[in-house]
C-alpha cells in the first residue's frame, strides 16, 4: 500500500463544520480519501452523514473549514467530469415524462458543449451504462413507470455515463430490492477493480459490504471511527459482538 | 380565399405560428419544473408593462417585455431564495402587476377597450412593427429552448445532480425565467396576458397523454401548440369572437380529446401486456399457516344440509358458525 502522505487524494475534508437553518450538523470533521478507496460512510439518522456527502459534493455551503476534490476546493472546483454523484432518489420526476435514455444522457452534460448533439461515442457510453445496470431493455420508458430500485440503477446509470474517477453515492440502497442491489454492488465492484474512488452513505450496505476497505461513522456530527471495516457496522442495527476482541459500535 | 389575402390576417397568423410554437416550447420545461402557473404570472405582471408603455406613449410591447423580464427575475430569485414565503411571494406580485395595470390605464385615460385587447388578444391591432419584434423574440426563444434543451432538460428534471455535473443552475433557471417573459409577450397579441399561460401548459399536459419521453413531449405540444393557435386565429375572424378565447378552447378540446384516446390506448396495453414479473420475490413472508379443522369427521357436499357459501375460488360450508372448506384431505376452518 502506498503511503498516505504520498498518493493522490480525492477527497479532502479539514476542520468541516456546516450549519443547516441554526444547527451545526457537521462539526470539524476532518477526513482525507485517498484515490482508489472504497469508503463506507456509516451512522443512525442525523448523525449528518448525508450532509457530509452533499457538502464534499458542493450542494452544501461549509460554515468553516474546507472541502477539496482531487486538490482543488470545491467553490473553485469545475472538473466535475471527474465527479459522478447518485443522490438518494430521483429527487423531482418532473412534471413532463422522460425517458430511461434521456435521463442517463444527463449525466454526460459536463463534457457536452452548448447547442452541440450527441457524439456517437457519447451514445455508446450511454448505452453501455445501461447495460451495466441491466436497464437496456428499458430504455425508452418513462422513469416514472418503473419500480423504486429500477429508477435507482438509472441514478447509478447518469453517474457511471461519464466514467468519473470518483463515485459519490447517497444511500444507494436504501428501499430497493435485493436484486438491484446485486446489479449495483456488481457495477460497483467493476468500476473500483478500474481504480475509481467510491464514497458511498448507507444504513445497510447489504451487498456492498465485501467492497468497502474502510468505514468511517459519524456520530452527531463528528467523526467517532475511521478504519478497516467491521463485520458489526454493515447492518442497519449495530450490536456489541459476543465475546469477540473487537468493542461494538454504536450500540 | 380572401381570408389569407388580408394583410393583418397575414400578419396575425405569422404571429400565431410563432406563438403556437414557441409558448408551448417554454412551458415544457416550466411544467416539468412544476412551475406551470409561472406564466400566468408573468402575464399579470406584463399587464403593468403594457400600461406603463400606453401612459407614456412608448410602445406597450417594448415596456410589457421589460417589466415582465424584471417580474420574472424577481420570481426567480424569490424562488431560488427558497423561504417558506416563496408562494405568498408570487401571489403578491401577481396581484401587484395586474393591480398596477389597471391603475395606470386609468391613469392614461384608455378605456376598458385598449386593455381587453392585450387581455385577450386582438388579431387587427397586430402593427408591422409589432411583428418585426414578435418574429425576432419568438426565433430567439427557439434557438434557445432546442440548442440548450439538454441543459435546461437536466436543471428541470433534477437541479442538485444537474449542480454537480457543473451547470451553471441559477443561470439556467434565469434563462428560463427570462425565455418565459419573452414568450408572454410574443403571445400577447395573439392570446392575450391572461390565457397566455394556458398555451404554454395546455398543450403539454395535451402531449404527454400519448407520448412517453420529453423530446417527443417537447415536438407534439409545439405541433398542437401551432393547430390550435391557427384554427383559432381563422375561427376567430369567422365568428367575430377574441382570439384568445377561441385558441385556449380549442387547445382544451384537444387535451379532452387526448385524455381520452390516451386512456383507452393504456387500457388496451394493459390488457394485452401484464405487467412483467421482474422482481424476484425474496423476503416475502410466507402465507399464514392454515386452521385445520381438528377430526372433522364429516364430509360436506352441495346435498349435505349446510348452507355453502361462495368464498372467492372455493365453496365454504357453515357449520356450527364456522365455515369449512375442503383442503386436499381435510377441512380447514375459513
Amino acid at each position: 500500500m502506498t503511503s498516505p502522505d504520498t498518493a493522490a487524494k480525492a477527497v479532502q475534508v479539514a476542520d468541516l463544520s456546516v450549519d443547516l437553518g441554526g444547527r451545526l450538523v457537521l462539526r470539524g470533521v476532518g477526513l482525507q480519501i485517498r484515490q482508489g478507496e472504497v469508503v463506507a460512510v456509516l451512522g443512525t439518522n442525523g448523525s449528518g452523514k448525508s450532509t457530509l456527502i452533499r457538502t464534499v459534493v458542493g450542494l452544501l455551503p461549509a460554515a468553516r473549514g474546507e472541502v477539496r476534490l482531487f486538490g482543488t476546493p470545491v467553490p473553485r472546483f469545475r472538473q466535475w467530469h471527474r465527479v459522478g454523484y447518485v443522490p438518494q432518489r430521483l429527487t423531482a420526476a418532473g412534471g413532463v415524462p422522460a425517458t430511461v435514455h434521456e435521463v442517463v444522457s444527463s449525466g454526460l452534460l459536463s463534457e457536452r458543449r452548448l447547442f452541440a448533439p450527441l457524439r456517437a461515442s457519447q451514445k455508446q457510453a450511454i448505452d453501455e451504462a445501461l447495460e451495466i445496470v441491466d436497464m437496456a431493455h428499458r430504455r425508452k420508458d418513462a422513469v416514472a413507470e418503473l419500480s423504486g430500485g429500477q429508477q435507482q440503477r438509472v441514478l447509478i446509470a447518469r453517474a457511471l455515463v461519464s466514467d468519473p474517477e470518483l463515485l459519490i453515492l447517497d444511500e444507494p440502497t436504501a428501499g430497493v430490492d435485493l436484486a438491484s442491489q446485486q446489479i449495483f454492488a456488481d457495477a460497483i465492484r467493476a468500476r473500483v477493480a478500474r481504480g475509481t474512488t467510491v464514497v458511498m452513505v448507507s444504513h445497510d450496505l447489504g451487498p456492498m459490504d465485501a467492497l468497502i476497505d474502510r468505514s468511517i461513522v459519524l456520530r452527531r456530527g463528528r467523526i467517532v471511527y475511521d478504519g478497516p471495516p467491521h463485520a458489526s457496522q454493515t447492518h442497519a442495527h449495530v450490536h456489541h459482538s459476543h465475546g469477540g476482541e473487537e468493542p461494538g459500535w454504536l450500540s | 380565399m380572401t381570408l389569407f389575402q388580408l394583410e393583418f390576417m397575414q400578419r396575425a397568423l405569422i404571429a400565431g405560428l410563432l406563438t403556437g410554437l414557441s409558448a408551448p416550447a417554454i412551458g415544457t420545461y416550466l411544467v416539468q419544473r412544476r412551475l406551470s402557473l409561472m406564466g400566468d404570472g408573468i402575464g399579470h405582471i406584463a399587464i403593468t408593462g403594457v400600461a406603463l408603455g400606453l401612459l407614456t406613449g412608448s410602445a406597450p410591447v417594448l415596456t410589457a417585455i421589460i417589466v415582465a423580464i424584471a417580474g420574472a427575475t424577481a420570481i426567480e430569485l424569490v424562488r431560488a431564495r427558497g423561504k417558506a414565503s416563496g408562494d405568498v411571494a408570487l401571489a403578491l406580485l401577481f396581484y401587484g402587476g395586474i393591480a398596477g395595470g389597471v391603475l395606470l390605464i386609468g391613469l392614461a385615460g384608455q378605456g376598458a377597450a385598449t386593455l381587453n385587447t392585450y387581455l385577450f388578444g386582438s388579431l387587427t391591432t397586430v402593427s408591422p412593427t409589432d411583428l418585426y419584434v414578435v418574429v425576432g423574440l419568438a426565433v430567439a426563444v427557439l434557438v434557445v429552448a432546442v440548442g440548450l434543451g439538454p441543459q435546461l432538460f437536466a436543471v428541470c428534471q433534477d437541479e442538485e445532480f444537474a449542480r454537480v455535473t457543473g451547470l451553471r443552475v441559477q443561470l439556467l433557471n434565469l434563462v428560463i425565467a427570462v425565455m418565459a417573459a419573452v414568450t408572454v409577450t410574443v403571445a400577447m397579441r395573439t392570446v392575450g396576458l391572461l390565457l397566455v399561460s394556458a398555451l404554454m401548459v395546455v398543450p403539454v399536459a395535451t402531449a404527454q397523454q400519448l407520448t412517453r419521453s420529453f423530446r417527443s413531449t417537447f415536438v407534439v405540444a409545439c405541433g398542437i401548440g401551432v393547430v390550435a393557435c391557427l384554427a383559432g386565429i381563422v375561427t376567430s375572424y369567422n365568428a367575430d369572437v377574441a382570439p384568445g378565447a377561441t385558441i385556449v378552447v380549442l387547445a382544451l378540446a384537444g387535451f379532452v380529446v387526448a385524455a381520452t384516446v390516451g386512456t383507452l390506448i393504456r387500457r388496451r396495453q394493459g390488457r394485452v401486456a401484464p405487467l412483467a414479473d421482474e422482481e424476484p420475490e425474496i423476503g416475502v413472508p410466507e402465507p399464514v399457516p392454515h386452521v385445520v379443522s381438528a377430526g372433522h369427521p364429516h364430509a360436506h357436499n352441495p346435498k349435505c344440509g349446510h348452507a355453502a357459501v361462495e368464498h372467492g375460488d372455493h365453496v365454504d360450508y357453515v357449520h356450527d358458525g364456522h365455515l369449512h372448506a375442503a383442503h386436499g384431505d381435510h377441512w380447514d376452518e375459513h
